[in-house]
Parts: structure tokens; C-alpha cells; sequence
């Protein structure tokens, strides 16, 4: 059951391009806007009801900076308190790191286990971080089969797809599409198409495999310095069932989820789960620290990722991308994420938040199209529980890019860059402005047709500014400009006109 | 009081009728209008596209033209929102470089002095009423920037509440951004489509004959689409509604006007 | 000592220009700002009123009881529930167990022995009012995590005492226990996965009945 192709940023269409073509999919769209209007709405209602719910998003944001400042004090910390109390910590610099040890620990596990229980198989809880490493293909590659066990990610896994949302990740998908694949991949031709009949299926389906098998992988949503703790937030139970029953537990955890202490997740899951899904708390959340005598796995292992994090956080004025809880409100509110669906963004983490995580994680080798990717409405800023400035960090990357883009010779190959170049030295002085504006006048002419009404418009430009005219009109440049007009009035004097109505 | 207008470069060579209207409120509210003739842009569309250098020179010239000032309105409020959320750290990085001593401090002291138009009317006049009279059925789109980063709340809709005549039609999802996001509607055309479709059919549901805003980049983008589709629905920015009373039918200008 | 951990932990020096200590995250972490509400807003009474208003938003069924008659309302409860076959952690009293049903202690039953189970029957550490959550930790009251997970009807019985209205609260009386396995129940599993229609019980109990044993202390 493989996880078909992945969304790889390295090898993803630019986003106009992919864009495009989500936008052609109209069964994503309708989809994709069904769920959002109504998460937006649950969001909305639970918010309402919190009159401190500005403080609680001041204090969440002073804690995810206060933790980046200190992040090595604070992992130091995380890793002696888990190994304090059975807990295993490793370390990966990268995706390929990450894998090698999550695939050698199964292993272990495997032998562990000895003989009457040899099969290669590993439960997966839902995690994006997994995701970010391609972690499942690795796993088959190495003859080990993961089951997923969140319904969306089963859904995908199933249908050899890519997950769409962060919490939501098959929300591309109906019930008549969900339907076809359980009767299918699960041999249950009688199979019914409501929501009951199919997550009853689901149910069965996995029940039998938590009961069975013993290792089990998982991400975090937090990690507690203070206590060595782990905190895993979830819905639907399979996350209790993988954390509980296996008995070797591998956790792999973005160093960015590390937080100071127990007490800081007041805040966190009083505003994730409003966020996330609408609810005042989210079914189940499950804290556990290390190994524990007689309750849960007896193997214990944590494994931290860096993958580009602490390349994020050295850029002082984009650093505030890792306090990101993983909540999608920035998602379910994106007027852009809103019309395409997650897909377009080619990476695991789309949105406004994968617009600008995927491209620092890449290290703006790949991705350069994602911080484009926005009309900078600041929607997502609005609702962000730890008020991540995201249109900032997308301004600021779009500089990055520029810089790179137009570094030494390159800029010679760039006519967007030469066209902002000219444009500046314009607008630097009023004269040439001046002479632009009446070049314009000209250059238009052949382009202008009259409508109905007399009006003159275009409705063709050529070249780069063809996207406009392909679906819009374009009013024509008056024949005077503003300020032509007013120099004409003031050689004129003022006419009786406009200075005789007396103001209320 | 004495008002200088930055008509912004876009308003100037394609919305002048905006400008006119502006003037035209302020005069027959009994203020005098000036226009600091060298303006030309803010650095909005460089500094958000990424031309960040490019914006910089752009900024110095902005304060030499408007620092004497007694207040500073333009009918803009993304480049309002441009000024307030960027000019300061753009006056620090200008005055690091060297050769710009003072100029935050410049800068501090004109962006308390500078207005989006309908927060001019709202905020530092006090009014709602503002003699208007236009009879017609109007649905009014919140620019974000002016939603958001300006936060003007319901200063638009209580002026445009006070005009005679008026009625005004209630916009569904009327916060969702239009599309335009500047260089995003031609670098990402499709998706900049997809959203307008999606506005410009909450327009056309109010069954009004007018589209208005306090930006004229919002309403070039709702424009393009109801025109292109030859809907009879028009779009006009907020000034030169305010601009109509019972007298004056705009008639006149460079850009057509309500006939 | 890793590689991968010396060249990780450099890195983030090097970003942050300075080498974290724990005296100085220690002192900037109490000036952080939390002016978000922690105290409690309503009366005891409204508390437990609203969670137990909380608890039926979720489909839990909900009963009060005097602490003389919780026999009599697990009776009914139980009977209800159409169960017999009941799993109960070590701790729980013989004394307020009643008869006609079968109560195995868990003593480390495999999955499938408490897939075996009708239901299961723990009290809480704690619930949260505002949220309609009950906390769970391993403890002989409560059990450990598997027991309260795989039979398909939990019955907790939570005590008024150990009612407290927010989140910021509940966190206070959790600190000391803080390190152990710890679960926060807020209604039956639930998944929106398929068309964000609401489906309750993928995994995890689908039945959730709450006894609310009132203490003298909360009146």
C-alpha cells in the first residue's frame, strides 16, 4: 500500500502552473470550499465565546518566541527529563537522517519481538512530519509496511494520494469517492455511502490491526521541556490506540514543538483546538512522559528533526514560521488556498502557512513560487492563534528571492526584474513619470476598442500582461491624467461650480 | 484646514474622475486642497513584489514632497496601509545606508498626519454626513487594507449610509479579497480569476447597479470581470459617490462619469 | 554524545547569537505575558451546570447523584447501557459496585481480553466545565490509558469536588502530576473527515456516560 507519488517541493510545478490546474477540478473546488465555510463557521462560533481570546493569542505568540530564543536550553531540557524516565532521544540533522533511524529502530523493534511475531508492520498516527520526510516510502523501500490509521490518511494512503489540509487532509474527497475506494481497497462491495456506514467500515478495518501490531510511529504536536513530555492532540481515538497498546513507541517531533512547561499548555490547547476544528477541546488529547511501568509501550524512542529549522530560525524576520501550532485556521480562511485546494502548493504544508515554511525549509532552492502564492489579504494574520505575521514573512521572502534572482549578471535574464528597474527609475522622477504616462496613452491606442456605450477598453494585451485581458477587461487611460487636469483648473481659476455648495 | 492629495500613481493615470472627487468633497466641505506637484508613487507595488531597493529611493522623495503638510489624504488605502506598515523600517535601512539623517523621524511625525480618504472624513473631520445624494442601489466591497490593516471598521459604510437617497445592498462574504493583491493578478491570473468569479457573483446577487470601495485596485479587478461580461453593473470608488449631491450629477471629468 | 546533536544544537547558538542557560530562560519565562482569564468567572452551581450542558453537547449521557445513592445509579446507568461484562482498574471500592454484573479487574489483560470487555467504569482525576472534559490518569482509580480506550462504554464517575471551570485551572491542579500518562476526554471520538460531517466513534469508547457524585464540599 503505497503512498503513491509524494508532494515533493524539489519536484513540484511553480503554483501558477499547479494552480491552474487545480482550478480546473471542480469537484476539488466545490470540496474544498464546502469544508472550509463550515470550519471557518464552527471557528468563528467557539471563538466568539472567548471575551480573552486576544490574550490568550498575545500570550501564545510570547511563548513560541520566548521558546525559539532559548530552543537549546529548552531541547537540553526536553531530552534529560525523557531520558530521565525510560524515554530514548535521538537527533537528525535531515530527512535522511530522520529515516535511516526511524528505519533502523523498527527493525530493532522487529527483533525485539522475536520470532512469533516477525511481520514487518508499523501503525502510523496522522503526522505532517512524516510527511515532510517521505518518511512511508522510505519504510516500504525498506520492506516495511506502515498502516495509517487517521481516517483522512487511510483515505489516502488507500487511494495513493497526497493529503490536501493539515487537519483536514482528505477534505478533496466526497463520500461517493471515499465510498468507491473502501469497497474496493477493503473488499466491501455492500458497502454504503454515509458518513456512518464509511467510518464504520473504517473502524472495523483498523481495529484489528491496533489490537495486533506491537510498534507504532507517531508525531507531536508538543514536546515539554520542563517534564519530558510529549502531548498528542487528536479526534478519533486512533491516536490513544497506537500511543497505548504497541509496545515500542517511536515519536518523531519537529524541533519546533519543543514548549517551556507543562503550564504553557493552557494557552496552546485552549487555542488550537478553536482553531483547528471549531470545538472547545478536541475529543482527546494524550500527555505521557517517557516510558511508563505497567501503562503503554515498554520501548520509548524521540526523534528531533531539524530539516532546515534552524536555517528558519536564523533569519531573525522570518523566524516567527516556526512558532506555527499546526492548526490550519490560516488554511481554512485563505481566499488563494480556498479556490485550489492543498495539492497546488506541492508540499505537505499548504496555505498560507506552507507558502511560507515549505520555501525557507527548501532554503529558497525550491518552492520560490509559494510566497507569490497570496494576495497578500492578511486574512490568515487575523486568525492565527499565535499571530504569526504571515504576510510579512511573505513580503520578506519575496525579497530573498528577488536578491537571488537578480544577483549580479542574472538580472540581465530577468525582464520581470529589468521591467521593475525601469519602472523605478520612472516613478524617481516626475518628468519621466510624466513622459511614461503619455508613452502609455499612445501605446494603447491600438489596443482600444469602444464598448456599447462609447467607452474605450481593452480587452487584449499582449505578452506578460495577457493574464489580465484573458479573463478581464481593462479600462482604457483616460486622455487626462489627474494631475493634467488639475493644472488645467488652476490656470483656469477655479470655476464658480465647485466651491459653491456651502458644507453641512 | 489645508489638505495636500497623493492621488497615488495608479489613481492619477487611470482614475483621475477619483481625484476629482476628492477634491470636490473637501472644497464643498469648505477646505482647501493642494496638490504637491512632484509626487509620483509610493513603492507599494516594488516593495510588495519583492524590490525592496528599488522601493527605498521612492520614500525620501514622498517626505521632501508632503513633510510641510497639515494633513495628507489619499483616496488609497493599500498605499496608506504601505506607508504605515513599511516607511518606518525603510526610513531606519535609508538612514543606515547613509545620507538620510532624521528621516525616521521625518517619517514619524508625517504618517500622524496622513490619511486613507474615508478615515480622513471619519476620523479627523468627525463626519458621516457629507451633503451626498445618489439614488441608487450600492454594494460596498472592503478592501483588506483598509479592512485590515487600516482597520476602518465602519467608517466607509456610515458615510456611505448618510447619503440621500442611497441603498445600500448587503455583500455576502463581502470580506474575502477580490483577487487583485497587485502583481498577484497577472502572476497568478488563474487563481486572481477564480477569486473575482467568486466575487463578482456576490456582486451581481445584491441586485445592485454599483460596486463601490475605498481602492480603486479592487474595483479595476470587480470591474474587469462585470464589464467583460457585460453585466451593466459599474463599479465607482467611494469619493465620487460622496461627490453626487442634488446639484452635481458628476458629470464632468476626465473619466466619464455617472451619466 | 551525536554528531547530529552537537551540529543541531551549534546551529541554533549561532542563530540565537547567544548560548540558552536555564537561569535566563527560567527568568524570562515568568515575565511572559497571561492576561488571559484563569480564575473561575461562574458559582459552583453554574460549574456544574454547565458541565454537565457541555457533556450532553457531546452525546454523553449525564446524571447527578448523592454519594449514598451511587450504587442505585450505577445500577441504573449500567442496565441502561445494556452492558455486563465491566472493566474496572484496581482501585475502584467494591463497596458502591453493584450485583448482577460481572466486574474483572484489570490486571494487565492483553488488547484482545479488553476487546472482550461490554464497557469499562473509572473515575477521573479531574473535569473541566468550560470544555466539558474529563482527565484521566493512570492512577488505580482510573486505570491505565488501554483500559479506558478499547471497550466501547466508559462510565466515569466524577466527584463535584473535582469539578473546575477553565483550562488554566485545570493545568494548576494537573502540575504536580504532571508527568504521568495523562488523557483529556472531551466526548466520543469523532472524526469530520468525510464531507466535515460529524461522525461520532471511529476509535475509542462511542458511548460516554458521566455519573456526577455530588460531595457536601459543593454545595
Amino acid at each position: 500500500m503505497s503512498t503513491g507519488t509524494a508532494l515533493d517541493p524539489r519536484t513540484a510545478p511553480p503554483f501558477p502552473i499547479a494552480a491552474a490546474r487545480s482550478l480546473e477540478d471542480s469537484q476539488l473546488r466545490k470540496n474544498v470550499r464546502h469544508a472550509t465555510d463550515v470550519i471557518q463557521g464552527k471557528r468563528a462560533r467557539v471563538v466568539s465565546e472567548m471575551p480573552d481570546w486576544e490574550a490568550l493569542r498575545i500570550s501564545g505568540e510570547a511563548i513560541r518566541r520566548h521558546t525559539m530564543k532559548h530552543l537549546d536550553e529548552y531541547l537540553r531540557q526536553f531530552e534529560e527529563n525523557c531520558a530521565r524516565v525510560g524515554g530514548v532521544v535521538h537527533w537528525a540533522r535531515d530527512g535522511a537522517e530522520a529515516r535511516a533511524l526511524v528505519i533502523r529502530l523498527v527493525e530493532e523493534a522487529v527483533e525485539n519481538e522475536g520470532p512469533h511475531n516477525s511481520l514487518r508492520e508499523v501503525l502510523k498516527i496522522k503526522s505532517m512530519t512524516t510527511e515532510e520526510i517521505q518518511l512511508n516510502q522510505a519504510l516500504e523501500f525498506a520492506g516495511i509496511r506502515p498502516y495509517e490509521t487517521d481516517l483522512a490518511e487511510l483515505i489516502i494512503q488507500l487511494g495513493h494520494d497526497q493529503p490536501s489540509h493539515i487537519v483536514v487532509p482528505a477534505l478533496h474527497k466526497n463520500r461517493q469517492q471515499i465510498r468507491e475506494l473502501f469497497r474496493k481497497e477493503m473488499d466491501l462491495p455492500e458497502l454504503g455511502e454515509s458518513p456512518e456506514e464509511l467510518a464504520e467500515a473504517a473502524r472495523r478495518f483498523l481495529r484489528t490491526r491496533f489490537l495486533r501490531v506491537p510498534i507504532a510511529i507517531s508525531g507531536a504536536n508538543f514536546l515539554i521541556a520542563e517534564t519530558g513530555g510529549v502531548c498528542i492532540v487528536e479526534s478519533e481515538g486512533n491516536g490513544r490506540m497506537c500511543l497505548t497498546l504497541p509496545r515500542t513507541l517511536i515519536t518523531l517531533a519537529g524541533i519546533d514543538k519543543v514548549l517551556p512547561r507543562f503550564r504553557d499548555l493552557e494557552v496552546l490547547l485552549q487555542t488550537l483546538p478553536r482553531s483547528a476544528t471549531g470545538e472547545r477541546m478536541n475529543p482527546y488529547n494524550s500527555m505521557w512522559t517517557g516510558v511508563q511501568r505497567a501503562d503503554g509501550p515498554k520501548q520509548f524512542h524521540v526523534v528531533l528533526l531539524d530539516n532546515g529549522r534552524t536555517d528558519v530560525l536564523a533569519d531573525i524576520e522570518a523566524r516567527q514560521t516556526l512558532h506555527c501550532i499546526r492548526c490550519g485556521a490560516c488554511q481554512n480562511v485563505c481566499p488563494v488556498y480556498r479556490e485550489t485546494g492543498g495539492h497546488a502548493y506541492g508540499s505537505v504544508y499548504a496555505g498560507p502557512i506552507g507558502a511560507i515554511l515549505t520555501p525557507q525549509l527548501q532554503r529558497l532552492q525550491h518552492a520560490r513560487s509559494l510566497p507569490y502564492a497570496s494576495s497578500l489579504c492578511g486574512a490568515c494574520y487575523e486568525v492565527c492563534p499565535v499571530k504569526i505575521n504571515i504576510p510579512e514573512v511573505l513580503i520578506h521572502l519575496r525579497n530573498k528571492v528577488v536578491r537571488r534572482d537578480t544577483a549580479g549578471l542574472r538580472v540581465l535574464g530577468n525582464p520581470e526584474a529589468l521591467a521593475m528597474k525601469a519602472a523605478s527609475t520612472i516613478f524617481r522622477s516626475e518628468r519621466r513619470f510624466r513622459a511614461a504616462q503619455r508613452l502609455g496613452r499612445l501605446a494603447q491606442r491600438p489596443l482600444e476598442r469602444k464598448d456599447a456605450k462609447g467607452e474605450p477598453w481593452v480587452s487584449s494585451l499582449p505578452g506578460f500582461f495577457g493574464g489580465w485581458t484573458a479573463t478581464r477587461d481593462l479600462r482604457a487611460m483616460p486622455k487626462q491624467t489627474f494631475r493634467e487636469w488639475w493644472e488645467n483648473r488652476s490656470r483656469n481659476n477655479r470655476d464658480a461650480k465647485y466651491s459653491a455648495e456651502a458644507p453641512r | 484646514m489645508r489638505i495636500a492629495l497623493f492621488i497615488t500613481c495608479y489613481n492619477d493615470t487611470l482614475f483621475p474622475e477619483t481625484g476629482i472627487a476628492v477634491v470636490r468633497v473637501l472644497e464643498r466641505l469648505g477646505h482647501e486642497v493642494e496638490f504637491p506637484a512632484g509626487q509620483t508613487c509610493c513603492g507599494q507595488m516594488h516593495y510588495n513584489t519583492g524590490y525592496q531597493d528599488e522601493a527605498l529611493p521612492l520614500l525620501p522623495r514622498f517626505v521632501q514632497q508632503f513633510r510641510s503638510a497639515e494633513a495628507v489624504v489619499v483616496p488609497s488605502s493599500s498605499c496608506v496601509a504601505m506607508m504605515r506598515e513599511h516607511y518606518p523600517a525603510m526610513a531606519r535601512r535609508l538612514e543606515q545606508a547613509g545620507g538620510h539623517d532624521g528621516l525616521s523621524g521625518d517619517v514619524e511625525s508625517l504618517l500622524g498626519r496622513i490619511y486613507e480618504f474615508s478615515e480622513l472624513l471619519t476620523r479627523r473631520l468627525g463626519l458621516s454626513d457629507v451633503g451626498a445624494y445618489f439614488p441608487h442601489r450600492v454594494a460596498y466591497h472592503p478592501s483588506c487594507h483598509g479592512l485590515r490593516s487600516l482597520g476602518l471598521g465602519d467608517g466607509p459604510l456610515s458615510l456611505l449610509r448618510s447619503v440621500r437617497g442611497i441603498e445600500l445592498a448587503d455583500l455576502r462574504d463581502a470580506e474575502e479579497c477580490c483577487g487583485f493583491g497587485g502583481t498577484f493578478a497577472i502572476k497568478n491570473a488563474a487563481v486572481s480569476s477564480a477569486m473575482l468569479s467568486e466575487k463578482s457573483r456576490a456582486v451581481l446577487d445584491t441586485g445592485a447597479e454599483i460596486c463601490t470601495a475605498t481602492d480603486n485596485s479592487c474595483l479595476m479587478q470587480i470591474n474587469g470581470a462585470l464589464h467583460r461580461k457585460r453585466t451593466g453593473v459599474r463599479t465607482m470608488h467611494l469619493a465620487e459617490i460622496l461627490a453626487c449631491t442634488q446639484a452635481y450629477k458628476n458629470a464632468e471629468g476626465p473619466g466619464g462619469g455617472f451619466p | 554524545m551525536s554528531d547530529a546533536r552537537t551540529a543541531i544544537l551549534r546551529r541554533i547558538v549561532e542563530a540565537n547569537s547567544s548560548q540558552g542557560t536555564a537561569e535566563a530562560a527560567a527568568e524570562s519565562w515568568e515575565l511572559l505575558p497571561r492576561d488571559y482569564s484563569v480564575v473561575s468567572q461562574r458559582s459552583r452551581a453554574d460549574v456544574l451546570e454547565l458541565l454537565q450542558d457541555r457533556l450532553r453537547d457531546y452525546d454523553a449521557a449525564v446524571v447527578r447523584c448523592e454519594p449514598a445513592l451511587l450504587t442505585m445509579t450505577l445500577n441504573a446507568t449500567l442496565t441502561a447501557a445494556r452492558v455486563h461484562r465491566i472493566g474496572i482498574p484496581q482501585g475502584l471500592q467494591e463497596l458502591i459496585l453493584p450485583a448482577g454484573f460481572e466486574f474483572v479487574i484489570d490486571e494487565g489483560m492483553s488488547p484482545s481480553e479488553l476487546d472482550g470487555l461490554d464497557a469499562v467504569l473509572t473515575g477521573c482525576i479531574l473535569a473541566i466545565a468550560e470544555t466539558g472534559t474529563l482527565v484521566l490518569q493512570s492512577t488505580i482509580d482510573h486505570g491505565r490509558r488501554a483500559l479506558t480506550l478499547v471497550p466501547d462504554v466508559h462510565v466515569c464517575l466524577v466527584r463535584s469536588a473535582d469539578v473546575v471551570e477553565t483550562v488554566p485551572q485545570a493545568f494548576a491542579r494537573l502540575q504536580p502530576t504532571a508527568t504521568m500518562p495523562t488523557t483529556f476526554v472531551s466526548g466520543p471520538s469523532a472524526t469530520a473527515d468525510i464531507e466535515m460531517t460529524r461522525v461520532k466513534g471511529v476509535h475509542g469508547p462511542r458511548f460516554l456516560h458521566v455519573i456526577l457524585i455530588h460531595d457536601d464540599a459543593a454545595t
